[in-house]
């Protein structure tokens, strides 16, 4: 793992300057979508539009009290995607084809809770390092976010997969994508402290350098019980970014390609498995490969929405029929899974590509907070948390584009879906938290190091002369 | 409004968005230059008319580097470790790549590691110390050819 050097330079008036242009990005796309409806300019434009300026803003001077180092372009980032999804859902609410025209709204208030308890994170962890100590605190909370839609009466299925928990009549929330968060936590602190127990100890069979298996024990357990759960749960799409952020945390750790091989194997495995064995893999499957013939285009739960999806994409072409002009509305869910869809038929190849070199910054600059990082935790945290937007990003966006099978996962920030935003919100304000602490001067930080540099490799050491 | 003023917006929007992610590249452009030590490439003859800091350092001479630890006293005397590109963990313990058998060392005591061209010795909080010349190692420091590493009764070095 190494590092790299930067001069301590706070750069927020950079950050102010690009949340501006990203809050004209926002308003443009919010103006456009109300110059183009039948109703002309609505009340909506003002207030949300409004809403999301001060809530960033505000962000913005918290992040110059108590994060002064961090990195400069995730907040903007993130709040230009975070802008053009609710303007993406306004447009489709406008179009009133379903009995729920009013996501935009319930959106904006999930904007504004997530935000505010991503900057509740901020104010109350300034140093990510403190995270450490919760390492199995964390994998106790995931198996229970895991599994709280299990419950009877609580959790409710939509759409085949058992992942959401209502909490009275309108509440409902999806345990599982605050999971990713504290599953990324457990990954990294139990391989921070145990790292060269796995790297060094056990057998060599050949090249393969085998750990012990009580080495490798609590991973193991937190991999089945998250996979396990997701299996019966039904929800592909989960599963598929805790195996992946199981897989790169501890290739990150290591630095073993055969992990790599190992787990591209078991992908493969698993994946043949569900096909063969799940009556909703083969869907999917045969969804993806398929797509165009007319039974199943036809069939329940068939390829229709992507078929949909590309048609609106293709209709879009390079430039987009222009926010609110295209009929994105037609695909079946519009505002979540298939925001891409409709983006993509709006404001065309040029804007997508846009979005997607967006959320590629802002993974990018994740991995540059664990490589700037001094810790070997906040490394492994910064690089899992970061990789889970990225994988997030591809699975989604190769679904809808039909570069690999459909699963619903939400696309960051954007989609319609309060769990996803606050959890992904949280996600943001752990990256910039990182990235102060990696960013900041020596000086300030040089007792916080020190104590770490000393503490942690004291405790295995103590254990076993205990053990003697 | 008409149709030239609706497609004037639409793809004003699509050169705003792109304005931001230009902008933003453009930012991140000016963060990988403040680090000199992220920069590839030789600077061109401009940059450094305008900034003479970058300006190639005078040629140092070549280093030796270092392929080799040798135990100069203790228990091990005379052992000779070729170094490869992994780093050594020394200590008592079994697991250790040099297992000292050093009353005064702990299970595992240092870590040797390389970075870059040299070689870095890191305390893993033993109990009775590494030393690194005459100074008791409070954090990872930088091993030079020649310079005495003491754990314990055991003392070592780095040769070419």
């Amino acid at each position: 793992m190494s590092e790299l050097e930067t001069a301590p330079v706070s750069r927020r008036n950079m950050e102010l300057l690009l949340l501006l242009l990203a809050l004209a990005v926002s308003m443009g796309a919010y103006y456009l979508v109300g110059i183009n409806s039948d109703q002309g300019l609505s009340q909506e434009f003002i207030t949300q539009g409004l809403f999301l300026a001060v809530l960033s803003l505000v962000f913005h001077v918290i992040l110059r009290i108590w994060a002064k180092y961090a990195d400069p372009v995730i907040l903007p980032v993130t709040v230009a995607l975070n802008g053009i999804g609710l303007a993406m859902i306004h447009r489709i609410d406008l179009a009133k084809i379903s009995r729920d025209s009013d996501q935009s709204s319930r959106q904006i208030l999930w904007t504004g809770v997530a935000m505010v308890i991503a900057m509740v994170v901020l104010w109350a962890i300034r140093d990510h390092r403190i995270l450490r100590r919760f390492t199995y605190t964390a994998l106790a909370a995931s198996i229970v976010l895991l599994l709280l839609p299990m419950i009877p009466g609580l959790g409710v299925p939509i759409n085949g997969a058992r992942i959401w928990v209502r909490i009275g009549d309108s509440l409902s929330f999806q345990p599982g994508e605050l999971a990713k968060i504290t599953l990324a936590i457990f990954f990294a602190g139990y391989l921070s402290s145990n790292r060269e127990l796995i790297l060094l100890a056990g057998k060599r069979i050949g090249p393969l350098q085998l750990p012990r298996l009580r080495d490798l024990g609590p991973m193991v357990v937190a991999w089945l019980v998250s996979i396990g759960v997701l299996v019966i749960q039904r929800d592909l799409g989960s599963s598929i970014l805790f195996f992946g952020l199981f897989m790169v945390m501890i290739y990150v750790a290591t630095a073993r390609v055969s992990w790599i091989v190992i787990g591209m194997l078991m992908l493969v495995g698993g994946g043949v498995f569900a096909y063969l064995t799940m009556g909703h893999v083969t869907r999917r499957i045969n969804g993806w490969l398929n797509a165009f013939d007319p039974d199943i285009y036809y069939a329940q739960g068939g390829s229709r929405q992507i078929v949909e999806g590309l048609f609106g994409m293709g209709d879009g072409g390079l430039l987009g029929t222009g926010l609110g002009n295209g009929s994105p509305y037609l695909v079946p869910l519009a505002n979540s899974d298939m925001i891409i869809a409709a983006l993509g038929e709006e404001i065309g190849l040029i804007g997508v590509s846009a979005i997607v070199m967006l959320y590629l910054i802002l993974v990018s600059r994740g991995m540059r907070a664990a490589l700037g990082s001094r810790d070997a935790f906040g490394k492994l945290l910064a690089t899992g948390l970061s990789f889970t937007v990225g994988l997030q990003c591809f699975v989604i966006i190769g679904g809808v584009t039909r570069l690999i099978p459909l699963t619903g996962l939400a696309t960051p920030f954007m989609a319609a879906g309060g769990s996803s935003l606050l959890s992904n919100w949280i996600i943001v304000a752990l990256l910039l938290l990182i990235s102060h602490n990696a960013r900041r001067p020596m000086q300030a930080s040089l007792s916080a190091t020190a104590e770490v540099a000393t503490e942690a490799p004291r405790r295995p050491k103590n254990l076993k002369e205990a053990k003697k | 409004m008409n149709d030239l003023v609706f497609t004037v917006l639409r793809l004003g929007f699509l050169i705003l968005l792109w304005l931001l992610v230009l902008s933003i590249v453009g930012a991140l452009r000016r963060d990988l230059a403040i680090g000199k030590k992220a920069r590839t490439g030789a600077p061109t003859a401009r940059e450094i008319r305008k900034n003479p800091d970058l300006s190639p350092p005078p040629e140092a001479p070549a280093k030796q580097q270092a392929s080799m630890l040798v135990i100069l006293e203790g228990p091990l005397a005379g052992l000779q470790h070729e170094l490869t590109a992994s780093p050594i963990l020394l200590g008592r313990a079994q697991e250790a790549t040099i297992v000292l058998e050093d009353d005064y060392a702990s299970g595992r005591h240092a870590r040797l590691f390389p970075q870059g061209t040299r070689w870095f010795i890191e305390d893993l909080g033993s109990t009775n110390g590494t030393f690194l010349g005459e100074n008791q190692l409070t954090r990872a420091q930088p091993v030079e050819l020649g310079q005495k590493i003491r754990i314990g009764k055991t003392v070592m070095e780095l040769r070419p």
